[in-house]
């Protein structure tokens, strides 16, 4: 099957400054792909280059086969939902949303009756008279998607289309964009800093930084067996315990305790151990670990989330997060207990730079 | 006690920062006698043109006179339409090239722009003597040249003054265009793009009405300061091109009489009909675009 984009060393500049720096990304057709990274790693300008709003310095980039690289926008298969909309404020919501077909010719009934139809698609039914401006925030969201999706688009691309709403309406608008994109079956590329939204909407994402391609795959692949600590780190909460890499099968950490940890490199590498929060256990001292491995702490401070706690738990040389659920029954440790921090050899991963 | 009350009132009514007490009325004060300094002139200028009285500043009863022999008068005319002619060409050319100057400005990157940016904004520094001499030795030179190599009969007239009041409009027209551009995301083009418009469709469906008031109110202050200039169009006219200000201008030499305030009330009456047919543009375009329009 044909890649709906395949992207293969590209660059681009800008001056100096080096924003996407020789990437391969294939993204395949009907999948809902997330771009993620911190602000300024390049996933825009990525996604610019998709649309055509930017040319790559180099490389080459083909959309269902076709190369595309110095194609303008209005001659690629794809169409955009900006950030912060960009809806024509002198419009509509049907002629925002009629916009593109006019410009493809389309005769006007035509057009007014599949704009009538996307307005509908997106719940936005009897608002197609209103402007731009008396519409709320997710009601203008919602027609920045019917425009595009209007033009029935191979690729749709997304730049950060939740950012600008409040959590609620987020969660709400992330369930139905995944809803959508499934009904319609057409390849949905979503770039946004926010790896929880990632994580939740995408099948599969790739995570940047600096203008480099970090890591690709699905969400538990990236959670599971992140790349290297910036992915680690990143991507869900974690500590990064410091050590050196002892053989294949062992790290020795700062403090001089060894700890199983599998990763294939050199001995004597600086790595990280990363063990999320949620995945270490607290017990007394004298617990018996059989197979785990274990390292002495003391309880410094404890967080209350509401369905969890997070106990801050000070070792030699760092301080780590420890998450437990709360549920009935469950152990309370004081701040200044004694306690050991456990976890099973299987959940954490070495990590390098 | 209701002074009293009448202050605890006040204090509710307006905000903290309002003015108030005798603050207040010192303001109001001066606000009125702002407004008598800018407008006492022109009641007094309306009011002598109708005086039956050789001399200005004498009442010599209710006459239209003076307005009958503006209008009777054969100079006056030609000089009015000579005015109007100007003011229509040089508004026209200069409305498009200072719109697509501040296009180029603020949204192209290009070599030299910001010796451009500082260059476009020197007719509007400079002072207008200045600019009348430089323009009264261009036309002088180049008319010559062009003459002498393409034999040409090229004379100071119409053209001179209209590309000199192009010259300096353009400067105009682009600051105030350029401000309403400023306001406008650049995103609104790159999604028209994206929407399969062309450059130009883009321009035309998005941009343009985006930036259509700022090009209406480009134009009226283009109109409006080539309507007025009596400096650069009087070094840079030929024979048969006085326009109504330097005909004015000329009368004076001749004597003040009320004649010339009849003439500058029909050109105050043109100014004030000009701004308020951009405010009725204005909001004719504002209620239609919000009627409901499907396409």
């Amino acid at each position: 099957m044909t890649a709906a984009v395949e992207i293969t060393g590209i660059t681009k500049r800008f001056g100096d400054v080096v924003a996407v720096d020789n990437i391969d990304l294939t993204i395949a057709d009907g999948e809902f792909f997330a771009l993620l990274g911190p602000s300024g790693c390049g996933k825009t300008t990525t996604l610019r280059m998709i649309a055509g709003l930017e040319f790559p310095t180099q490389g080459s980039l083909k959309i269902f086969g076709d190369e595309v690289g110095t194609l303008p926008p209005n001659k690629r298969p794809v169409n955009t939902v900006f950030q912060n909309y960009a809806l024509f404020p002198h419009l509509n919501a049907l002629d925002n949303v009629a916009f593109g077909l006019k410009m493809q010719g389309v005769d006007k009934s035509t057009a007014r009756k599949r704009a009538l139809e996307t307005i509908d698609l997106v719940q936005l039914t009897g608002m197609d008279a209103r402007k731009p401006s008396e519409l709320s925030g997710g009601q203008q969201q919602r027609v920045a998607l019917a425009r595009a999706l209007v033009n029935q688009p191979k690729v749709l691309l997304l730049d950060e289309p939740l950012g600008a709403l409040d959590l609620k309406l987020r969660q709400e608008m992330q369930g139905e964009l995944k809803n959508l994109q499934q009904n319609l079956g057409v390849s949905f590329v979503f770039v946004t800093h926010d790896q929880e939204e990632a994580l939740t909407m995408s099948d599969r994402m790739a995570v940047m930084n600096d203008g480099k391609l970090l890591q690709v795959g699905s969400p538990e692949e990236i959670y599971e067996h992140p790349a290297n600590r910036f992915v680690a780190d990143f991507i869900g909460q974690t500590n990064l315990l410091e050590g050196r890499v002892l053989d294949s099968e062992t790290v020795c950490l700062a403090n001089g305790a060894h700890v199983t940890g599998t990763s294939d490199l050199p001995m004597g590498t600086e790595v990280a151990v990363s063990l999320r929060p949620e995945r270490a256990h607290l017990g007394p001292r004298d617990e018996t670990h059989s197979r785990q491995a274990a390292v002495d702490g003391v309880v410094e401070s404890v967080t209350y989330l509401g369905n969890a706690r997070v106990y801050h738990v000070r070792f030699d040389w760092m301080v780590i997060e420890v998450r437990e659920e709360n549920r009935p029954g469950a152990t309370l440790h004081e701040p200044g207990t004694p306690v050991s921090v456990s976890w099973d050899p299987s959940a954490v991963s070495v990590v390098a730079d | 006690m209701s002074r009293l009350l009448n202050k605890t009132a006040n204090k509710t009514a307006g905000s903290a920062v309002e003015p108030h007490g005798w603050t207040k009325g010192v303001l109001q004060a001066n606000g009125w006698l702002v407004y008598a300094f800018f407008y006492a002139p022109i009641l007094l200028l309306v009011i002598f043109s109708f005086s039956d009285s050789r001399n200005v500043g004498v009442w010599g009863g209710f006459t239209l006179d003076w307005y009958e022999g503006f209008v009777d008068s054969q100079q006056t005319q030609a000089a009015l339409w000579n005015s109007v002619k100007i003011a229509t060409v040089s508004t026209g050319i200069s409305v498009v090239l200072g719109t697509m100057s501040a296009l180029a400005l603020e949204r192209f990157k290009f070599r030299g722009k910001q010796v451009f940016d500082a260059l476009l904004y020197l007719p509007i520094i400079i002072p207008d003597v200045t600019m009348a001499v430089m323009m009264l030795l261009f036309f002088a030179e180049f008319f010559d040249v062009l003459n002498a190599v393409f034999g040409t009969e090229l004379r100071k007239g119409f053209s001179s003054i209209a590309l000199s009041h192009i010259a300096f409009s353009i400067s105009f027209v682009s600051v105030v265009v350029r401000a309403r551009l400023a306001g406008m995301s650049s995103h609104l083009e790159e999604a028209a793009l994206d929407l399969y418009a062309t450059r130009w469709q883009a321009f035309r469906f998005v941009t343009f009405p985006q930036i259509l008031p700022g090009i209406l109110g480009g134009a009226l202050l283009a109109m409006t300061i080539s309507l007025d200039d009596v400096v650069i169009t009087q070094f840079v006219t030929g024979p048969g091109w006085t326009t109504l200000p330097v005909y004015v201008f000329g009368l004076i030499r001749r004597g003040v009489t009320p004649l010339i305030n009849a003439v500058s009330v029909v050109m105050l009456m043109a100014s004030m009909t000009l701004v308020a047919l951009s405010l009725l543009v204005e909001r004719v375009r504002n209620v239609g675009t919000n009627q409901r329009r499907g396409f």
